[in-house]
């Protein structure tokens, strides 16, 4: 603080017009004004730094790196550098000429010699569905070497198929909308235009749509169980709002995994959830609460609730308990006191924790794991499939970097609605 | 001033059911938070129409929580109050119909200035019409007109303050009740506000029950200040008997400023009485329920000490001068007594008595006041007043 305190002794006489009175003498007060600001700019700067560098570095980079995989993918480009040179004069319909093929089947054989036919093989069977067995199956021929490698080619009908070519094609180029437009469901056509797939292949639209219909009810859920929980914390005395917070906060200190595998024992069938519902008569059956929509909702919501609640109590607890007295003794019966008075002042706070909530239940992937049903997954769950068990890291890419755009659209209306100073995370 | 307020309430009270209640009244009001101890004991208390009245005393001396019950933000424990002679006892506050302005003001931040005067209008299911021209007129008798735009956030505290007075004004409540509303504002602000809702006082007729820690406050507007201290009324009484005749200690340190002397009684007779000084000597003093026999404490004002020889039965005591207080229009002499004792001394602008020289301090026994000496609220209590 006292390093910047220079710079205030200065600002006053630098807002003073002495432009008028003597331009020399403003313009160096400017200057030397601009030099002070910048001084403390920079000292600000080198404080910031260390941790600057550490999320570019772990962070930043790292996440710039895989989005750009959805749209950079050199694989294919790399892989068939001959049919790529072969295929620069094809129109793009029908098929190309013979040398296309004869590039592709040195390419393939190249690629057998060098160990990567697999990796290709498995690159082109992302864009193109049955590909890696073809794929491996004219290697193995190309490599016998009993017939002539155009001979080998054309006598694979997959090579001839007419919508196999387009796509080494369009992988020949390194940069591609492919990913991105399957992530919506999206492809591009035989004409060039932008198309919806067949809806027997369309799945994360729905997958995004179920996505943000949880988050939402969880959203939901937790702003109805922690608003008033936080009006108790906020009105009671300081030593009982203590113990409040803690048991609060106590689930927090435990791992995320536990508490979702502690709600796969209280919800599944013979589960203490179960037997309560049962013994109490609100079921006359065992309810499937386990691999179900509502178990997941139920789980989350308890992870949540903190989180909603916490910003909504840090600002209830600034409102003075002489506001609602005023509002009472200016005539205003209490639930005109509570809408006209209370809620607008703790609406940011309101908006913040169910911003928060619903952010984070967008990226939920350990709950809809345990405990959703296969109906249930949401979209990091096939992001985590993509990268964990595809090995299709574009098209992770790409669900990511969709999800991230709808994420920040969101925060950038919230933000633009009530103002990003207001927002008053804890 | 008394006067008159009494003659208004006597009016009003013609129509009321009982024509010797006050505006306000508290019977045998008591406040326990904890069933043990009383914030508030055996409060009986009137108030006239049109009167202003304060409720003056330290802190946890009662007077918030008396404020809060006649708001209807705390419900006695016992006793009845009144207001124009029916029971509010089952009220709410909000159909009091009680304006209140509070120590933070309490004004609506995510409000305008306008909107915030406008509330008691609004819930009033005023017409639209009706409101704008109410509110127009309350900020023009706050002198805010102009700032009808602004969130109290960007006013100063004195202008924040004028707003939350609009506001508990606006929709003509026969009775304002004001807890401490200058104690955030600064000395001169005060002093200016002080008399600016005076002002609105006299303008407007309204009654108000104004809470103050301030004793200076309390003498500068009221009509009457009812001392409060552990629970109770000390006193009440318009500012100059509290300040002339205060019948304790207590009131008599509390209000004002007051030399206290230590002593024993060693008799009485009629209203005046003669006390052993601890520390040597004795004074005549008016006897203000003593005993022969008892403790008690002397207070004297310091503008009523003279600096002169004993003359015609006055209580004469040898000091030496211990210091001088220069305060423009008059100086504060500091005289130590033989006893080791400090007393002030109010002296012309012009004495110029340097430390040590023997002064004789002088002065009427009908000047010094002899009360009981209490142990919880004896001369220990210094003036609190800022």
């Amino acid at each position: 603080m006292s390093a910047l305190e220079p710079t205030k002794l200065v600002r006053p006489r630098a807002s003073r017009d002495w432009s008028a009175a003597d331009p020399g003498t403003a313009k160096s007060v400017a200057a030397a004004l601009r030099r002070a600001d910048f001084g403390d700019r920079l000292r600000s700067l080198a404080l910031a730094a260390p941790l600057l560098v550490l999320l570019a570095l772990s962070f930043g980079i790292p996440i710039v790196l895989l989005l750009s995989r959805a749209v950079y993918d050199p694989t294919i480009a790399d892989a068939l550098p001959q049919t790529s040179q072969a295929l620069r004069g094809w129109n793009g319909t029908g098929l190309p000429d013979d040398a296309a093929f004869l590039a592709l089947a040195a390419d393939l054989r190249s690629n057998q010699a060098k160990g990567t036919a697999y990796e290709l093989a498995k690159s082109l069977n992302a864009r193109l569905p049955g590909a890696r067995s073809q794929v491996l199956k004219t290697v193995r021929q190309l490599e016998a070497a009993d017939r002539p490698p155009l001979e080998v080619m054309k006598a694979v009908p997959f090579w001839s198929a007419p919508g196999t070519w387009p796509v080494i094609e369009s992988g020949t180029h390194s940069v591609t909308s492919f990913y991105l437009l399957s992530a919506l469901d999206l492809r591009w056509n035989a004409d060039g235009g932008i198309e919806r797939v067949p809806p027997e292949q369309a799945i994360f639209v729905q997958v995004f749509m179920r996505t943000f219909f949880v988050a939402a009810a969880v959203t939901l859920a937790t702003l109805i169980l922690g608003f008033p929980l936080a009006y108790l914390i906020a009105s009671v005395p300081k030593g009982l709002a203590a113990i409040l917070i803690v048991a609060v906060l106590l689930p927090f200190w435990t791992s995320i995994l536990v508490r979702t595998a502690a709600w796969t024992v209280l919800l599944q069938k013979f589960g203490l959830v179960n037997d309560l519902l049962l013994w109490l008569g609100v079921a006359d059956d065992r309810l499937d609460l386990m691999y179900s929509r509502i178990g997941l909702i139920i789980a989350m919501t308890h992870i949540q609730l903190p989180f909603t609640l916490l910003p909504i109590y840090s600002v209830m607890r600034t409102i003075q308990p002489s506001q609602m007295k005023a509002a009472y003794s200016l005539g205003a019966k209490p639930f005109t006191a509570f809408r006209r008075v209370y809620l607008p002042q703790v609406f940011p706070g309101v908006m913040a924790g169910c911003l928060l909530t619903f952010i984070l239940c967008l990226g939920y992937y350990i709950t809809p794991a345990l405990i959703g049903g296969a109906s249930d997954q949401l979209i990091s769950n096939f992001i985590a499939s993509y990268v964990n068990v595809e090995l299709n890291w574009e098209m992770a890419a790409a669900l990511s970097f969709i999800l991230l755009v709808f994420t920040l659209a969101l925060f950038g209306i919230f933000a633009r609605i009530l103002g990003l100073d207001r927002l008053k995370l804890v | 001033m008394i006067a008159e307020a009494t003659v208004l309430s006597a009016d009003s009270a013609a129509a009321a059911p009982d024509a010797r209640q006050g505006f306000v009244e508290f019977v045998d009001v008591e406040k326990s938070y904890d069933g043990r101890t009383f914030a508030v004991t055996r409060l009986n208390l009137s108030v006239a129409r049109g009167e202003f009245l304060t409720l003056l005393g330290p802190s946890g001396s009662g007077k918030t929580t008396t404020l809060n019950m006649l708001a209807g933000f705390e419900r006695p424990t016992s006793g009845v109050i009144t207001l124009e002679g029916r029971s509010v006892d089952r009220l709410p506050p909000y159909e009091r119909n009680i304006g209140m302005v509070f120590q933070n003001y309490a004004l609506f931040p995510h409000m305008s200035v306008e909107e915030n005067v406008a509330f008691p209008l609004s819930v009033r299911k005023t017409t639209r019409a009706d409101v704008a021209s109410r509110v127009g007129r309350a900020l023009d008798m706050v002198r805010l007109r102009q700032f009808g735009d602004r969130r109290p956030a960007q006013l100063s505290g004195g202008q924040q303050q004028r707003v939350a007075l609009a506001r508990a004004l606006v929709f003509e409540p026969s009775l304002v009740l004001m807890d401490e509303p200058l104690g955030a504002l600064d000395k001169k602000l005060r002093e200016h506000m002080q008399i600016e809702i005076k002002q609105l006082h006299t303008m407007l007729g309204v009654t108000i029950v104004y809470v103050t820690h301030d004793q200076s406050e309390a003498l500068t507007m009221s009509d009457r200040v009812a001392v409060f201290n552990n629970g109770g009324i000390a006193q009440l009484g318009s500012p100059d008997d509290l300040y002339n005749t205060p019948e304790s200690s207590f009131v008599a340190s509390f209000i004002g400023e007051n030399n206290t002397l230590e002593g024993k009684v060693e008799r009485v007779s009629g209203k005046e009485c003669r006390v052993a000084l601890h520390g040597g000597g004795s004074v005549a003093a008016l006897a203000i329920g003593v005993a022969e026999g008892a403790a008690c404490h002397v207070a004297i004002r310091p503008e009523r000490l003279k600096l002169a020889p004993a003359s015609n039965g006055a209580n004469a005591l040898a000091a030496t001068v211990d210091g001088r207080i220069y305060l423009g229009d008059h100086q504060r002499l500091l005289a130590r007594l033989e006893s080791g004792q400090l007393l002030t001394v109010k002296v012309g602008p012009e004495a110029t008595m340097g430390n040590g020289e023997p002064v004789t301090v002088s002065c009427a026994p009908t000047d010094c006041r002899a009360f009981p000496a209490d142990p919880g609220t004896g001369g220990s209590i210094s003036k609190t007043g800022e």
